[in-house]
């Protein structure tokens, strides 16, 4: 009697966690909304079949305990049972996939209007890197990469010079504006991934890996690195801020353009290289 | 009768099919060493292999404990950052490894092969013997890792490059090198093993015991072995290509980078860090199928004993085993949906990982429709399998959340996913080796274990490991990412998680200290156990019908048995009995009833 019972209050005792249980998802922070649907569209479909699954053990062990005066049902096999759980089944794939391609075809299509930045990682911290005036990315080649150049600029790229360099884990980003993150990483692999926009992607060394999102709350929000990268890979975090105009715009004034840290360092060759090209 | 179709299968016949491979000659064993030691008795082979998986997963076990108390009540047990990385790679790497690969197909593929098609033993003895003497070497080797210099590798099981080679990560040194080598010597010690079970199952069957009537155990260690034949070589080179990286300097899967904290520029160039992905997952997700598709024949064994019952749908089974086998080398991008490979794969891959739902949910369906109008015995084999049909359809269908890509970017690298695969192939796994250890038991040592203890130790595994990975999804919804040192508090998360963890912790003490209750029992039982009649279970397959319990060298006497029917006739109508062993033939069952009436 007590194994059914058990079956059944582990049943239950699931179902009344998911729903009342404190631990669940921080509101959805970007566009990617539906990705929160399609998985609630999965909890339902998955989660009436385990309670069926669950339900249906309990009531067989319940029901068809053991009695040495009775004798089991001798049915090898019953074809059409067979066909109509076969059946069932693949809808139910089908109802969890149809949506979930979709959703993902929107993930993959970046739209026309994205502003793209660069999230540069590292063993262990991030950097970003605007497009600054020109609203183009500069080349980068790692073996540009020296104190004056972290990024790795190409500095015969004539976009390279107004680029936005932003040394450090705060990144701010504006409300409702389409982002297209460009990764990449100088060393071994890391993640860019902030829970509340729902989006991550690997950042693989030699390559560059993007995806798009739009904020649409304010607010301060935490990065996490999502790919194991090592001893210091739990430290690796950082901050996103999600502007309205006025506040980006200020903060955006305050950033240095790439001459502008070459300046700093007092580089005048490269100095005269982007005066050229200005 | 005739348009039911599997007739051919389930119905008995008289027939003596003719002898076609003469009976091969037999090794004897001389000494103690022999006997014992450097055995060629796929049984004694059988018993090497799994105390050795066993012990080397007590290792792993304690490395779990560990990681728990750091991530619930960091401090109490001392240790920084790099030995929490070692020890999260280690204990992955060991469970699935060494410990769940190794007593699948080294264990209960080895003892129960032979016997349950009806072979002396294996068809090449010494090679099977040198199989576990290579497989203990590699296990050595591993332990050898702890310590050198550096420590083991904390690269995380996955070994990806470039940080599983780079300074940045502990055990970079000799540690990751000594690994692979660990893994390149169990690969062959693996494939010695592995060619005999493939080619004993298909070539040392006795007479008529045709592919369609091997229990359900055999079908699912065989093509456990087929894919690990198949994956295991993707894996043995991706380890010597990195191994050449390391060592030689080429640059197979490193590109030019920078040395850990922005150092200087390493002398590689080229390289690609996803195509050790695809090699490793390659080898990665069938060894998901290597685990489970024994677990999925043993377990329809167990349920169909202790239920009475014929396995319900047989021919479903065996090629449900068999699809899940083929499907499982076309999706182990699944693995990578977010790891910047070509993103249009991920049409294809998450279609092809929802396909193999169908298959593996038929198999849930038809274990609980042998439970459906059977009679069934809850003795602890029983229970086991019980547990998981729950767990194994939890964790299944948290799969289809993983593999539906767009579903798995927000949960990718998340507990959710540590939840999923422990739930699936860690917990469901090792409750069907339990049921089995219960179950075969008597047939090794000639004794039961304590049924007591049995159930005390199936309630709190059972419970306990429902504890820890049930609760452990929701922190992936909230986007805890896995393989973090410290468990912070930060704003990424709407409610505090220290709780959870905490009681996660507890969970998971409690449960690893039940296992003790087991291995009391296993200890205590091998003397002192109840002595077991012959075939206690009154199961159908050969491996209980041996003229000696346990079964003696040879495993038969004189004459190897013939079979007449499939592995489940339980309860078959007008029978005297409520099962019919395989090598009986319908004349001898009417005769027997004949005589009653």
């Amino acid at each position: 009697m007590i194994v059914p019972i058990v079956i059944l209050l582990v049943i239950l005792g699931s179902v009344a966690f998911h729903f009342w249980s404190p631990w669940w998802w921080s509101e959805v922070a970007s566009n990617w909304g539906n990705i929160d649907s399609t998985i609630l569209l999965t909890f339902w479909v998955t989660g009436v079949v385990f309670v069926a699954v669950g339900l249906f053990v309990a009531f067989c062990v319940w029901k068809y305990r053991y009695n040495k005066d009775r004798t089991a049902d001798y049915e090898p096999e019953n074809a059409r049972l067979e066909w109509i759980l076969t059946i069932l089944t693949a809808l139910g794939v089908i109802a969890l996939l149809t949506p979930g391609l979709i959703v993902w075809n929107k993930f993959v299509t970046v739209p026309d209007d994205v502003y793209e930045i660069e999230v540069l990682g590292y063993q262990w911290g991030w950097g970003f890197r605007l497009p600054g005036q020109d609203g183009i990315l500069g080349t980068t080649d790692i073996n540009n990469i020296n104190d004056e150049n972290m990024f790795g600029l190409n500095t015969d790229d004539p976009h390279s010079f107004d680029d936005i360099l932003i040394d450090g884990d705060e990144l701010h980003i504006l409300l409702n504006q389409p982002l297209k993150v460009n990764l990449r990483s100088l060393d071994v692999l890391h993640d860019f991934y902030v829970p509340q926009f729902r989006a991550k992607m690997d950042m693989i060394p030699g390559m560059i890996t993007s995806y798009w999102f739009t904020p649409i709350k304010t607010g301060s929000f935490e990065i996490l690195c999502a790919e194991y990268c090592g001893t210091a890979h739990y430290a690796m975090l950082g901050t996103v801020l999600v502007d309205e105009k006025d506040d980006y715009d200020e903060w955006l004034n305050e950033q240095m353009t790439f001459k502008e840290t070459l300046a700093l360092n007092k580089n005048n060759d490269l100095i005269k290289v982007a005066s050229k090209n200005d | 009768m005739a348009a039911n179709g599997y007739e051919d299968v389930v119905k008995g016949d008289d027939a003596v099919p003719a002898l076609e491979v003469q009976p091969q000659e037999l090794y004897h064993a001389k000494s103690f060493w022999t006997r014992y030691i450097f055995c060629q008795d796929a049984k004694v082979i059988a018993v090497q292999y799994s105390l050795t998986a066993i012990a080397i997963g007590l290792v792993g076990l304690v490395s779990s404990w560990l990681i728990r108390m750091q991530i619930a009540y960091p401090g109490v047990i001392p240790m920084d950052a790099s030995a929490y990385y070692q020890l999260v790679t280690m204990h992955g790497m060991i469970m699935v490894i060494y410990l769940l690969t190794a007593l699948f197909l080294g264990g209960f593929g080895n003892y129960l092969i032979p016997l349950m098609v009806g072979a002396r033993d294996m068809v090449f003895p010494y090679v099977n013997m040198l199989s576990y003497w290579v497989f203990l070497l590699a296990v050595l080797i591993l332990v050898a890792s702890y310590f050198v210099p550096g420590g083991p590798t904390g690269a995380g099981w996955t070994l990806y490059p470039p940080q599983a080679i780079t300074s940045g990560t502990p055990g970079s040194g000799l540690g990751i090198i000594l690994m692979i080598v660990s893994l390149a010597v169990f690969v062959v010690g693996f494939t010695m093993g592995g060619l005999n079970y493939v080619i004993t199952t298909l070539q040392a069957r006795t007479r008529g015991m045709t592919l369609m009537r091997l229990p359900l155990t055999v079908w699912g260690i065989f093509v456990a072995t087929v894919l690990a034949l198949f994956a295991f070589p993707a894996l043995l080179v991706a380890g010597i290509m990195m191994l050449l990286d390391n060592i030689l300097g080429t640059s197979f899967f490193m590109p030019a980078i920078l040395e850990a904290g922005l150092g200087e520029q390493m002398a590689y160039d080229g390289g690609s860090p996803i195509l050790f992905q695809h090699l490793f997952w390659f080898f990665g997700h069938p060894e998901v199928y290597i685990v489970a598709l024994p677990a999925f024949g043993i377990v329809s064994d167990l349920i169909s004993v202790h239920a009475r019952k014929n396995i319900f749908g047989y021919r479903m089974m065996v090629w449900a085993i068999v699809i899940i086998g083929f499907l499982s080398f076309i999706v182990w991008a699944h693995h990578m949906y977010v790891a910047g490979m070509n993103p249009w794969f991920g049409f294809f891959f998450a279609t092809t990982t929802l396909i193999i739902a169908i298959p593996t949910a038929l198999k849930v369906y038809n274990w609980v429709l042998t439970l459906w109008r059977g009679n069934i015995q809850l003795t602890v084999p029983m229970l086991f399998a019980i547990g998981f049909l729950i767990t194994f359809t939890n964790g299944g269908l948290t799969g289809l959340f993983l593999g539906n890509v767009i579903v798995d970017v927000p949960l990718s690298d998340t507990y959710f996913v540590v939840a999923h695969f422990h739930m699936v192939m860690g917990i469901a796994p090792v409750l069907v080796v339990y049921g089995a250890i219960y179950h075969w038991f008597p047939l090794i040592t000639g004794r039961f274990l304590n049924n007591r203890l049995g159930k005390i130790h199936f309630w709190i595994t059972f419970l306990g490991s429902y504890s820890i990975y049930f609760p452990m999804h929701y922190l992936g919804f909230m986007g805890v990412t896995r393989r973090y040192f410290e468990v912070f508090e930060g704003e990424a998360f709407p409610v505090s998680i220290v709780g959870i963890n905490q009681f996660i912790t507890i969970a998971a003490l409690v449960t690893g200290f039940a296992q003790l209750v087991f291995f009391y029992n296993l200890i205590v039982s091998v003397k002192h156990g109840d002595k077991a009649e012959k075939n206690p279970w009154k199961a159908c397959s050969l491996e209980w019908q041996t003229t000696e319990m346990p079964p003696g060298h040879g495993n038969f006497e004189k004459e190897l048995p013939i079979v007449h029917r499939w592995a489940y006739d339980f309860s078959v109508p007008g029978a005297n009995e409520d099962y019919i062993p395989q090598n009986i033939s319908p004349s001898e069952v009417s005769n027997a009833q004949a005589e009653k009436t």
